[in-house]
Order: C-alpha cells, then sequence, then structure tokens
C-alpha cells in the first residue's frame, strides 16, 4: 500500500502541475518560442525521439565514464589517504580547495586540451563526482571499530587482509551513498562539458534548438537527460542492492 | 613450573605521556595452567581490558614481560574475544564463524563441517545463512564465541563474553561455554564483574585491585564440578568475594 501511494503521490502532483502549466499557456496564449505547453513539448519529444536517442546515447556515454573515473579515482584516493596520514594533510586541503573552483571554468581547457570528443565531458563529469565518492569512501574505511580490527590482528590477519576483508566490505554502503551523489551530479558535469563545445549530446541539443528559438525541443532534451539521469540511479540502486544484500536482513 | 600456558610476570602498564601518565597495573604477576580456566575479577575500569589485550598481544608492556605456552610474546597463539560486538555484519553466521581459517587459508570445506557441529552444539542449527543482524544478542554472543573456539589456539581471551545478556541468557551461556569447554580442554583467561560467573566456571579467580591495579588475592575454586548456582558452598564464597571487592573501594 505504502509502495503504491510512494508512486501515485507524485505523478498526481506532477499532472496537477502539468495541468496549471498547460492551462496557464492557453489561456495568456503565451508564445511558444517564449514557454511552449506540455503537450506541445509532449509533441515534439515524440516526433524527434530518433534524434534525442542519439543524442542521449552519447549523454549517457559520457556520464557512465565520467563515474567509473570518479568512481575508481575518488575510491583510490580515499585508500591511499587512509594509509598515509602525510598524504592527508597534503591532499586534504588541495581537494577541498579543488571544489572552490566552478567546473564551468575548467571546462573550456579540457576542450582545448582533449579535442569535442568523449572524454573531456567524461573528465568534467568525473571531476564533479569525485569529490563525494572521496568523502564517503574515507569515511567507510573508518566505520570498522578498533576491537575487531585487533581481533583480526590476534588471528593473525596481514594489512592487506584487514583491508579486503574488514575494511573494504565495511567501506561499500557510504561508497554507494557517495556514488549516488556522484551521479546526479555527473549528470550536470557532462551537460556543461557539451554546452562548452560538442557535436552530439543532450547539452549541445540544448544549446542549438535554443538558438533557433524551438524552446520545445530544449524542453524535450532536459526531459531526456532526466530520464537519462533516473535510468542511471536506478541502475546504481540495482547494483547497491545487489551488493549490500545483507543489509536489506533486518 | 614448566607446565604453564600463560606466564604473566611484573607486567606493568601506564597510559598517557610526560608528566601525565596514568599506572593502570602495577607488576602483576600470576600464572595459568594448561587446560584450566582462570578467572580475573575486579571493580570496573581497573584494567582488566588492559591486562587481556596485553596478553594478547595487542599491547606492549612498559615493564615486565607475558608468555604464552613456550614462546614468549606471540600473538597469534591465542585468540581473543574482545568486549565489543565484533561480529562482520556483512557476513552470514558460518561465514562470521569461519574468518579464523579464512585468514589462515585453511580449508573451506573443513572449517564449514566443524562450524556446523558447533553450531549445532550451540543451539544455532538452522541460522547458519542469517546475518548477524537477524540474530538475537544472545545468538550474536554464541556466534562469536563460536569463531573464537574455531581459531585453533588452545588459549582462549574472553572480555566479558556474556556482560551485555540478561539474565538467563547468561547463564543459559554459562552452561554451553561450560559444557564445550569441559570436552575441548582449552586454556581460558576470562575477564568479567560477574563473582557468580567465576565461581560458576573458574578453577582460578584473581581478583585485581582499584587502578593501579594488582593481584589481591589468588583464589583457588576447590567447589566440586558440576557446579550448582543454588548451593550453600558457591553462595558463601561468594559473598566472601563479595565482601572482598568492596573492602577494595
Amino acid at each position: 500500500m505504502k509502495r503504491v501511494t510512494g508512486i501515485i503521490a507524485p505523478m498526481v502532483l506532477l499532472l496537477v502541475l502539468l495541468c496549471v502549466w498547460e492551462g496557464a499557456v492557453r489561456m495568456f496564449d503565451t508564445p511558444h518560442y517564449i514557454l511552449p505547453a506540455p503537450s506541445r513539448i509532449a509533441a515534439s519529444f515524440v516526433s524527434h525521439f530518433p534524434s534525442l536517442l542519439h543524442h542521449a546515447t552519447a549523454t549517457f556515454a559520457e556520464i557512465v565514464l565520467g563515474l567509473l573515473i570518479g568512481g575508481f579515482g575518488g575510491f583510490s584516493l580515499a585508500i591511499a589517504v587512509y594509509y598515509s596520514p602525510i598524504l592527508e594533510r597534503a591532499v586534504y586541503p588541495l581537494i577541498i580547495a579543488s571544489q572552490m573552483i566552478p567546473v564551468f571554468a575548467v571546462a573550456p581547457l579540457l576542450i582545448v586540451w582533449m579535442g569535442y570528443g568523449l572524454w573531456p565531458k567524461a573528465v568534467v563529469a568525473a571531476l564533479i563526482g569525485f569529490f563525494p565518492v572521496v568523502v564517503n569512501a574515507s569515511d567507510g574505511l573508518r566505520t570498522p571499530n578498533e576491537e575487531t580490527a585487533e581481533l583480526f590482528r590476534s588471528l593473525g590477519a596481514s594489512r592487506w587482509q584487514i583491508f579486503c576483508k574488514l575494511r573494504l566490505p565495511a567501506s561499500l554502503p557510504t561508497l554507494f551513498a557517495g556514488l549516488k551523489v556522484a551521479v546526479t551530479l555527473s549528470v550536470v558535469g557532462a551537460t556543461i562539458g557539451e554546452w562548452v563545445g560538442a557535436h552530439r549530446g543532450l547539452g549541445y541539443l540544448m544549446l542549438q534548438s535554443n538558438a533557433l528559438l524551438r524552446v520545445d525541443l530544449v524542453f524535450a532534451a532536459i526531459l531526456m537527460l532526466s530520464i537519462v539521469g533516473l535510468l542511471l540511479f536506478g541502475g546504481l540502486r540495482i547494483i547497491e542492492r545487489r551488493v549490500l544484500h545483507w543489509r536489506g536482513t533486518n | 613450573m614448566s607446565n604453564a600456558a600463560i606466564r604473566v610476570n611484573q607486567a606493568t602498564k601506564a597510559f598517557g605521556d610526560g608528566r601525565e601518565r596514568i599506572p593502570v597495573l602495577d607488576s602483576i604477576t600470576f600464572e595459568v595452567e594448561w587446560g584450566t580456566w582462570t578467572t580475573i575479577l575486579g571493580p570496573s575500569g581497573c584494567g582488566k581490558t588492559t591486562l587481556l589485550r596485553i596478553v594478547a598481544g595487542l599491547l606492549e608492556l612498559d615493564g615486565g614481560d607475558v608468555s604464552i605456552g613456550a614462546t614468549a610474546g606471540i600473538p597469534s597463539q591465542a585468540a581473543y574475544l574482545p568486549q565489543r560486538d565484533t561480529l562482520l555484519p556483512w557476513r552470514t553466521a558460518l561465514d562470521n564463524a569461519i574468518l579464523a581459517s579464512e585468514i589462515e587459508r585453511r580449508s573451506r570445506s573443513d572449517a564449514r563441517e566443524e562450524a556446523l557441529d558447533l553450531f549445532a552444539r550451540f543451539g544455532l542449527s538452522g541460522f547458519e545463512d542469517l546475518y548477524p543482524s537477524q540474530l538475537s544478542g544472545g545468538m550474536r554472543q554464541r556466534l562469536a564465541l563460536i569463531r573464537t573456539f574455531l581459531s585453533h589456539r588452545d588459549v582462549l581471551l574472553l572480555d566479558e563474553p556474556l556482560g551485555a545478556l540478561d539474565l538467563l541468557t547468561r547463564a543459559t551461556l554459562q552452561d554451553w561455554l561450560f559444557s564445550v569447554w569441559s570436552e575441548l580442554r582449552k586454556t581460558i583467561l576470562l575477564v568479567t564483574h560477574d563473582v557468580e560467573e567465576a565461581l560458576l566456571l573458574s578453577d582460578k579467580v584473581l581478583v585485581l585491585t582499584e587502578r593501579p591495579a594488582h593481584v589481591d588475592r589468588e583464589l583457588r575454586v576447590e567447589i566440586p564440578r558440576p557446579r550448582d548456582r543454588s548451593s550453600f558452598e558457591l553462595a558463601k564464597t561468594k559473598g566472601q568475594l563479595l565482601r572482598l571487592l568492596l573492602e577494595e573501594r
């Protein structure tokens, strides 16, 4: 019952909002190049679906690649920092300072260095998703209490065994929490990358359509982008449940 | 005396640094013979856990020495069960139990078979594939004990393994622990603050003083086994010990 209302309630709210939007556009006779009605957006979403899909696959690939780079990079750094306090003191302030730099400022440079292809966008997505992964994974590696580590040591476990059998599995729940934040940020990152310079992708499509006053297509691209984001988030949730199946057993 | 399993000689330990050093152990000396059960009893915060961790090889002594068996200070000769819950939530009960053999890379199927036998004896049959979060407090503690027994060490160091349990569960587990011990004949060093538990299970009770702790009294428990909680003899000794502990304060 709760599950059903969990799906129906937001749907009803969305429907109400769309009706208000549709009604307002029709009532005030707003030009479609300022604000198109939802029905118009839906129509262009359907008619331009092949093109939207073509651009969505590019964006999807950039985000996935960015997540992989940001995820692996962030997790590796978290591990390195955990085992080396000196590295932690050296690296942490720099990482936090780097978060003050807007990705927008870096994206054009990446285009200059890496060209117009997939890579600069993936790197922007990785840069933006990297931070939550580092922070969460570092916390996760510290979860096991000292007694458990001592128990391992008293059993003669090596540092490597303590890492593999204790710290790594203990850090997975927070790693996934970090990755879930990273997914949503990576969507933003990839789009920014495409705005700065691309010839494919939903961000590129938005920019092009905006210039042609095809606001309906901008909205259709936004809709497609949120679908991409939701798919990625859902996929990550499925992986998380598989990996952390012991958590759902209370 | 060559048949001592654990030998602690003039053990001294302080925490903190510089002028702020707090002495915790003050030249503690005792021996535990092979296959016997010794219990450390003392007021809370007196350094019982510190002493156990030193015997386990997890802490360095400031003075004196500790040896297990013939060789001095090899930690892997004793299995240590910490006070706090140390079961791994991502492993099933069975996989938690065989942790030690996994760390030592012994045969997995042998370990499982052996574990299943102990599960049956500890009344955990049928719970092998559940996760710790699905088990009750008493079951979790039994599982932790099974894991300790399965470490194949001759010396077991148990830090208040039954401390957090309710009275009935505790009594049941004491009986279980005793029956497993009398069959496997391991050397056990138990830390507890429960006087009755100490008298019910051990051959020898070491009463520690307040911090800095030293051995106030070494008491051999001569009550014949199996012991009865309600026996007059046990109650009498318990009364004496309690009085001794209260005088410490």
